[in-house]
């Protein structure tokens, strides 16, 4: 059993719970615990970062603080953008101490994309031996956006224009990674609210090319874009007349799926587009669980 | 000052002879040595290649492409870019600062110009991005993490947006939106708190950037 910390981010308390869920599921059966980190608090995300700097440095940087205090060498991140800014928490650090190397024991956690943790071969390896269904037939997109791999001297990508570790998982997986052209576009984030008409056209752009690329569903391990593709669907569908239809599934719940976690059902059902329909048509889910 | 860089900025390109009976460009040179001072932005290597603006996922929206944002910047026509929407509709997504053969990092800098602005009392181009902005932040003292349900509508009120979304039907699209989240337990009614939000509370606080901000 490997020791994890783990910095869960607000919106998986929230609105992406189906991404907590089975991201708790599918870690247990890893043999990765998950540990909290005690008191966590928000990042600041793009609010902080866009109009009062130092709290965009002060508020992870607390994060940080508290995560050390669990002593596991690798901390889990699941959401891109609190990723994103806890590594900008850390290289702001290194900026103002360049030489200075922190004390023994006082050394901050590797922090992980989740997606890209999962991607290393050790994991596939592991996703692969649980594998009771293999997603044969199941044509998708990965869809990676913004802040897992830029800027890559903040996230230390090595693939950022063209990032892989979704596209391995869902080939491990037996599903069919569709190459396409869009993976790290912007889906436009909190726009979606503030600037809707420029949002929610960011969207649209991206369903059109997964559609032209006959993609039945978009992977993602981002709970932002997972929000904006998922819950607008409809709304651009009606304003525009297009037809997409097109599940967002996060990686976790594809992984679930092909393990036949009875629990995948239940994660599934919180989506707007349910993605049950295609499931069974495919014969790649027993039912409801 | 303002109304002089506005006459020259607006009409780069266009009308020549404007230009020449207004040759007062007041710029303002100390803007990049201030801009430079403030981190590593390295606004000053850019030399308007346009691989930011090819990049950009948002220059749809943008009334002044990123790449003349840096240009202006370093002509020193700092009421020009403090008064961009550019700066305000900014997504943040980087590929701009990822892709910039010089290093510039051009999305921070946008962030930084937000702050000038805040700082400096403007009006920002697009006031509810400012607004969702403040309210975020705001929203995060409360419990030191983001409390969904509070967040949208706090927003909305703030923008004074309430009474046109309810004309044009937005105010329906959403409110039935969050009503299906709360049915599918993505959305909870009370916020979770934080022991350490006295500690939250005084970093948003002191490190508040004066001024107002709409």
């Amino acid at each position: 059993m490997m020791k994890a910390t783990y910095y869960p981010g607000c919106s998986l308390e929230g609105v992406a719970r189906d991404y907590a869920d089975s991201i708790k599921c599918v870690c247990a059966l890893m043999d990765v615990e998950l540990q909290e980190i005690p008191d966590w608090n928000c990042c600041g995300a793009t609010a902080a970062h866009s109009i009062n700097r130092r709290a965009s440095i002060e508020l992870p940087r607390r994060n940080l603080r508290l995560a050390r205090t669990l002593g596991n060498p690798d901390m889990l991140v699941p959401c891109p953008l609190c990723f994103n800014r806890l590594k900008t928490a850390v290289h702001d650090l290194e900026l103002r101490n360049p030489c200075s190397e922190p004390p023994q024991g006082l050394e901050f956690p590797k922090i992980w994309d989740l997606a890209a943790f999962f991607a290393t071969d050790e994991k596939l390896e592991k996703i692969a031996s649980r594998v009771q269904k293999r997603l044969e037939g199941l044509s998708v997109v990965s869809y990676y956006g913004c802040m897992a791999s830029r800027p890559p001297y903040i996230t230390g990508a090595p693939d950022y224009e063209n990032p892989l570790s979704l596209d391995k998982i869902v080939k491990t997986l037996g599903a069919t990674p569709i190459d396409w052209p869009y993976k790290t576009d912007c889906c436009g984030a909190s726009l979606i609210v503030s600037m809707p008409g420029a949002g929610l056209k960011m969207v649209e752009k991206l369903l059109d090319m997964a559609r032209r690329f006959g993609a039945e569903a978009v992977v993602v391990s981002c709970q932002m874009c997972q929000g904006n593709l998922d819950m607008y669907q409809d709304r651009i569908e009606a304003d525009t007349g297009k037809h997409y239809g097109l599940p967002i599934i996060y990686f976790t719940e594809l992984i679930g799926l092909a393990w036949r976690l009875a629990e995948a059902g239940g994660w599934l059902s919180r989506h707007f587009i349910d993605p049950v329909p295609l499931l069974l048509r495919k014969g790649l889910m027993a039912g409801r669980g | 000052m303002a109304e002089e860089a506005r006459l020259v900025g607006s009409s780069y390109g266009a009308e020549n002879a404007e230009m020449v009976r207004q040759p007062v460009l007041s710029p303002d040179f100390d803007f990049l040595y201030k801009v430079e001072a403030s981190g590593p932005f390295n606004a000053s290597h850019c030399f308007q290649c346009r691989k930011c603006t090819n990049g950009c996922p948002v220059s749809f929206a943008m009334d002044i492409f990123p790449d003349r944002i840096i240009r202006l910047a370093i002509l020193g026509q700092t009421a020009e870019v403090l008064n961009s929407r550019t700066i305000w509709i900014c997504a943040s997504c980087e590929t701009c600062s990822t892709r910039c053969p010089n290093g510039v990092r051009i999305a921070e800098l946008m962030d930084y110009f937000k702050e000038l602005a805040v700082e400096a009392g403007i009006r920002p181009a697009l006031p509810a991005v400012a607004v969702f902005y403040r309210t975020f932040l705001d929203n995060l003292k409360l419990t030191g993490r983001v409390f969904e349900a509070g967040l949208l509508p706090t927003y909305w009120v703030r923008s004074r947006q309430v009474v046109s979304m309810f004309k044009s039907g937005e105010m329906r699209k959403n409110v039935e939106q969050a009503v299906k989240l709360f049915m599918k337990k993505r959305l909870s009614a009370l916020p979770g708190a934080v022991r350490g939000r006295g500690e939250i509370r005084s970093i948003l606080r002191s490190s508040r950037p004066h001024g107002r901000s709409q």
